[in-house]
Order: C-alpha cells, then sequence, then structure tokens
C-alpha cells in the first residue's frame, strides 16, 4: 500500500524533514543519508552563493529544498526572502517564518498569513510556521498554505509536544498537511506526533544536539515510520486511571 | 598640561537627544544592591539545577562563589550555546577607517591627548580594503571610527556604510553614539547592527575616567543602543571595559541593560562583547590583574547562562588558545585577519593601533581551528530585505 506525504502537488515517501543550520554542513549528506529524508530546510540567510561554506554547496541532489525566510520580522520582508530563494534556485517551496522577537523566537501568526496569502498568489507552495491556533490554521487554509507547521514547543528548546492537543484540532480540522515544527527533542516525541495522525515531522535542534547526529538521524527515521504505522493501524483504545470493573454498576436493572 | 572637563557627567549636552526610558535607572539602582560576596556555594550549585535563569541567579553566576563552578558552568552553557545556535560561530573583521579622537578616556590608546598617528581613509581607500577584506570570503564586516564628530563626521560613516554594503552581507558599526535620527540615516546606508560600549556602569567611575569630549556624558551614551533601535538598526551590542572598574557589578550591569533593552523592544537581536583592558602605545604598564581568563570565562559563561538565545563575540584581544575554546561552548563570533589600525589590509595603515591584538590569525586559519573543533564556520547569517 503506497502511503504518500503530498504537498502543493509533490508526493514524498519520507515523512521526516529535516531542519539544517544547527550542525556542520560536511555532514549533511550523512545525515540525509540515514535520516532517509526528501526534503529539508535552509536558511536563505545562511546561502552564501558563490561564496565560502555555502549551505546550497551540501545539499545532495534530489533533495527538495524548503528555504525559509528566516530574519524576516514582517509579511513584507517574508515575502522578499521568498522571492531572492526562488531567484537562487530554491524551487518554488517555502517556509514562511515571521519572527520579531529574539527570545523564544515564537512566530507573528498575523503576519504569517500575510506573507501566505501574497506568496500563494505569486505560485509558490507555502508551508507556515505558526503557534497553533485553529482559527489562525483556517486563516492559513484560506490564504493559499500548502500545508501547516505547527510548533511542538519553543524552537531549540527539545521539550517535545507541548501544544499536543491544538495540534490535534489542526489535525481533525484542517484537510492539510499538518506538520510538527520545532520543539521535538526525542524520537518517541516524534512518534508520539505521527501517531496523532500528523503528516509529518521536522527536527533539527534535537538531531544536532545528539552526540552521534548521523545515528540520531536514523532513530529519527525510524520512529517516524512507527508513529505513522501506528497511526494508519489505528491505536487501540488506551484505559485510563483504572481498569474496567469486572461487575458492571449497571447489572442491577431489570427490564 | 591637559584641562579636564568639570561638566556633570550626568548632564546631556546640547543637540543630545533624549529618549523615553527608564532603564538607566533600574540598572544603576539593581548594581547598588548586588553584593556578591553575600552568595555560597549552595546560592550556586541551586542555580546551576535550575533551567531557566533570572536576574537574582545571574548575580550568583557573577560572584566569587561561582568561579570553583566554572566546569559546571561551561558544561551547561555549551548545551545551551548548541540548542540555540547549533555549531555555527560566524565570521567578520572590523575596520578602523579612522581614529581621530574627541574623548580624553585615559585607559584608551586612542584618547586624543596620546601622541600617536592620526589617520582617516579616503573612499577610494575605504574600498580598497574592503575589496582586500570580501577576497578573503568574509561576508560580514564592522565598521570602527575614533570617536571625532568633527574628523569622522555622519556623512562620511554614511559613504563608508554604502559601499561596505556593496561588499558584505551584514554591516555592523562600532562609532560614537549618534541620535536616533542618525541612526536611522546609517541604518538606510546599509548599517544593520550597532555597538556602543559602555565601559563602566559606575557613575562616578565613568567620570573619573572619561576626562572630556562627548563620552563624557554617561546617559546619553547609555541610552545608544535604545536610540538606534528607534532607528530601525535590528541588532545592537553591549559591553563593559572589564577591569576598568568593578568587573562583577560591571557585568552584572551589561546583562540588565541588554535584558531590559531586549524586553522593551523583543525583536532586538542582542550580543555581548567582553573587551578587558589590554596595554596600549605609550602606555605598557597598564596591565590590569584583576580580570585573568578565569574570571573572563565565567563573565561570558554567565551571559550565556542568563540570556542564552545572545550572541557572544570575541575579539582579538584575547590569545588564540582562549578564542578557540570558547567558540561553541559561549561565543557565537569570531573576528579573523584582524587590523586595528586604520587600514592595513590592502596598503600600509594611516594610523597607529588602538590596542596590541593577541591573534594575528587571518581568516583562512581560524576557518580551520572552527571546523578542527567539529564547528561550522559561517560566513553569513543574514538578509538585507
Amino acid at each position: 500500500m503506497s502511503d504518500l506525504l503530498v504537498i502543493g502537488g509533490h508526493e514524498f515517501q519520507s515523512r521526516f524533514i529535516l531542519g539544517s543550520g544547527k550542525f556542520s554542513l560536511e555532514i549533511t549528506n550523512a545525515v540525509i543519508k540515514n535520516a532517509g529524508v526528501e526534503m529539508a530546510t535552509l536558511a536563505l540567510r545562511r546561502a552564501n552563493v558563490g561564496g565560502e561554506e555555502n549551505i546550497l554547496d551540501y545539499m545532495p541532489e534530489g533533495i527538495t529544498l524548503l528555504p525559509n525566510t528566516s530574519g524576516a520580522r514582517n509579511a513584507a520582508e517574508a515575502v522578499r526572502i521568498a522571492r531572492l530563494a526562488r531567484e537562487i534556485g530554491c524551487g518554488d517551496f517555502v517556509k514562511v517564518e515571521v519572527i520579531h522577537e529574539s527570545k523564544y523566537l515564537m512566530p507573528d501568526n498575523y503576519e504569517t498569513i500575510k506573507a501566505t496569502e501574497q506568496l500563494a498568489k505569486e505560485g509558490f507552495i507555502v508551508m507556515p510556521y505558526m503557534y497553533p491556533d485553529l482559527n489562525v490554521a483556517r486563516s492559513l487554509a484560506d490564504a493559499g498554505a500548502a500545508a501547516i507547521m505547527p510548533l511542538g514547543a519553543p524552537i531549540g528548546s527539545n521539550k517535545g509536544l507541548l501544544t499536543k492537543d491544538f495540534i490535534k484540532m489542526l489535525v481533525d480540522e484542517i484537510n492539510l498537511p499538518i506538520i510538527v515544527d520545532a520543539g521535538i527533542g526525542r524520537p518517541s516525541q516524534a512518534c508520539e506526533a505521527m501517531e496523532i495522525g500528523v503528516a509529518a515531522v521536522m527536527a533539527n535542534t534535537a538531531i544536532a544536539t545528539a552526540k552521534d547526529v548521523a545515528l540520531m538521524a536514523k532513530a529519527f527515521k525510524l520512529a517516524i515510520e512507527s508513529g505513522r504505522a501506528a497511526y494508519l493501524a489505528g491505536l487501540g483504545r488506551v484505559l485510563e486511571y483504572h481498569a474496567e470493573a469486572s461487575s458492571p454498576l449497571t447489572g442491577f436493572l431489570q427490564d | 598640561m591637559v584641562k579636564e572637563n568639570n561638566m556633570d557627567f550626568m548632564r546631556y549636552m546640547e543637540d543630545m537627544e533624549q529618549i523615553d526610558s527608564v532603564i538607566m535607572e533600574e540598572v544603576l539602582e539593581q548594581v547598588k544592591h548586588f553584593h556578591y560576596s553575600a552568595y555560597t556555594e549552595n546560592d550556586v550549585r541551586y542555580v546551576l539545577a535550575k533551567d531557566e535563569i533570572n536576574s537574582e541567579d545571574f548575580q550568583v553566576l557573577l560572584s566569587p562563589a561561582a568561579q570553583p563552578f566554572l566546569e559546571q558552568m561551561a558544561r551547561k552553557a555549551t548545551d545551551e550555546t548548541r540548542k540555540h545556535f547549533g555549531t555555527s560561530v560566524c565570521l567578520f573583521t572590523p575596520l578602523y577607517i579612522a581614529n581621530y579622537c574627541e574623548n580624553y578616556c585615559v585607559y584608551c590608546g586612542f584618547n586624543c591627548h596620546n601622541k600617536i598617528q592620526r589617520g582617516k581613509l579616503s573612499l577610494e581607500e575605504i574600498e580598497q580594503e574592503m575589496q582586500k577584506i570580501s577576497e578573503t570570503g568574509l561576508q560580514e564586516i564592522l565598521l570602527l571610527t575614533g570617536e571625532s564628530r568633527n574628523m569622522s563626521d555622519v556623512a562620511y560613516i554614511g559613504e563608508a556604510v554604502k559601499l561596505a554594503a556593496k561588499y558584505f552581507s551584514t554591516v555592523g558599526i562600532e562609532i560614537y553614539p549618534l541620535n536616533s535620527e542618525e541612526y536611522k540615516y546609517l541604518h538606510e546606508c546599509g548599517a544593520d547592527f550597532v555597538s556602543v560600549y559602555q565601559e563602566t556602569y559606575h557613575p562616578e567611575k565613568y567620570g573619573q575616567v572619561h576626562l572630556s569630549g562627548h563620552k563624557r556624558v554617561f546617559p546619553y551614551r547609555f541610552y545608544s543602543q535604545e536610540r538606534a533601535l528607534l532607528g530601525g538598526m535590528r541588532g545592537v551590542a553591549f559591553g563593559a571595559l572589564l577591569g576598568l572598574d568593578d568587573f562583577r557589578k560591571d557585568a552584572f550591569a551589561t546583562g540588565l541593560h541588554a535584558y531590559l533593552t531586549q524586553k522593551k523592544f523583543p525583536h532586538a537581536e542582542i550580543s555581548f562583547s567582553l573587551p578587558r583592558l589590554r596595554p596600549y602605545i605609550n602606555s605598557e604598564e597598564t596591565n590590569p590583574n584583576d580580570v585573568h581568563e578565569t574570571q573572563l570565562l565565567q563573565v561570558m559563561l554567565a551571559y550565556r547562562l542568563f540570556m542564552p538565545f545572545a550572541g557572544i563575540t570575541i575579539s582579538t584581544r584575547e590569545r588564540a588558545g582562549f578564542r578557540d575554546h570558547v567558540i561553541g561552548m559561549c561565543a557565537t563570533k569570531i573576528s579573523a585577519g584582524v587590523k586595528v589600525s586604520v587600514g592595513g589590509h590592502d596598503e600600509e595603515a594611516k594610523g597607529d593601533e588602538q590596542f596590541e591584538i593577541q591573534d594575528p590569525r587571518n581568516v583562512d586559519e581560524v576557518h580551520k581551528a572552527i571546523a578542527g573543533r567539529g564547528l561550522q564556520p559561517v560566513y553569513t547569517d543574514y538578509i538585507r530585505v
């Protein structure tokens, strides 16, 4: 049975999107291979085209690039960065990231909607990074987003699925791939996200901060596949707090 | 005989913009109540076990009691640096375009009474220097002048910034404090980052070592970062000249100044520099002994733990062995191919150095040192939009 991830008409086997920028470029290839990823993000501000240590030079062929607009503080800047990314040949995908807060790096949902609308009009395949709010997700869908990327926890925090219940609302209500981006700290959390039905998981810091980066990439791959399989299989009922009483409370009824 | 300025160092001069802010009062008040000798080993252990470091914890980390815990602080700091910056280490170089100065700062080699060779690059010379620097692969430049509004005015600096924006993706300035309108102008020319160092946050000491010139005005200098942000700059750097006064208090004030500024301007990118006093031409005997590498590292680690998202720059005032070890642990940006004379990248220098550098390595050598530690040299991390 084929179980493909479809974003903006493009099909992917892998449900693991790799974030880059936090581990050394020379291991990019090994990480991508071990992770089995087909899509990797890159910060355009790191693209030193024609210069030293250009991240684009390290991306293996066949990888779909997901340039992000990091550094943008408002919609207008995000739009300009996205256009620049397309100009230098990064393709039509763009992860909209609008942040004007340097402490927690929380995305600005309002500006993100505006940027998404504009970029979708310009033919980009827009994947907005957002704080999981159902109303905002609906607006993003209306604005032409190709997928929604809610954060699990503050970026770089490795705190896991703090926003799980709110991400679940998006999974249930939004008819687009929901991709958890930011905060996932360990493979078990990636697995947990997949189990609730998100379409894919993005991770960077969790892998970059591991002792063996390439091996952790593989661990994530397996966890994501496992979580996906569990979702497709349909999770069994989980009994909380206590087992089911063997003598029923309603056994006294005589009809 | 040097004529001292007996002007009140807390009073603004004419033409100096006054903004609406109370951060200075708050910093000075808190520093007054920072009694670092009151903290104990137990306080340090408690703080090191915490996830988030508040301003009182920051005081603990700066105290003498924390000094024996440097190893633990270094481990915690390395984790934080890794979480927020990954393995990235940004490279840049400073370019001194002029060293004329109208201030009399008793500790500085550029001070207006020190007999050194003064110089100022013409725009052609600036461009030649920039070409030479950009050939090394660098994409980030920091333009510096001495503090002379007459010899290196804002229009001149603006032209230099415009040239820099042609060659580099990131342009910072380290010049005399400006009004917000002037910062706005330089931002429009292409500069995005501003460094102004308060030197010391102890007002009386500040008055004693800044005997004359615009720099004598403590509050105008203090609010430079806020004016720069009001002028549209993206990032601001803070620093005290460690060793000038009580370095623990100055480090606390610096951190708090940065913290409160970020709170007021949440989008501001914050960074720290940690210059410590160094000997300069005609003053070889200046050798402040209280800030050794141990203390310097303690301050760097405390900054990292207090503001894990802030950048920390390590300059060539420190030796290669020190610099190579603090990148990845707490420092996130390192200079390379540094000349602290006026010009000197392309042709012979036109003016003397501000201080003696301890790490003369070129860009290639610093690049190799970064990569050799398993870290990623980053040449560009910024898009001007």
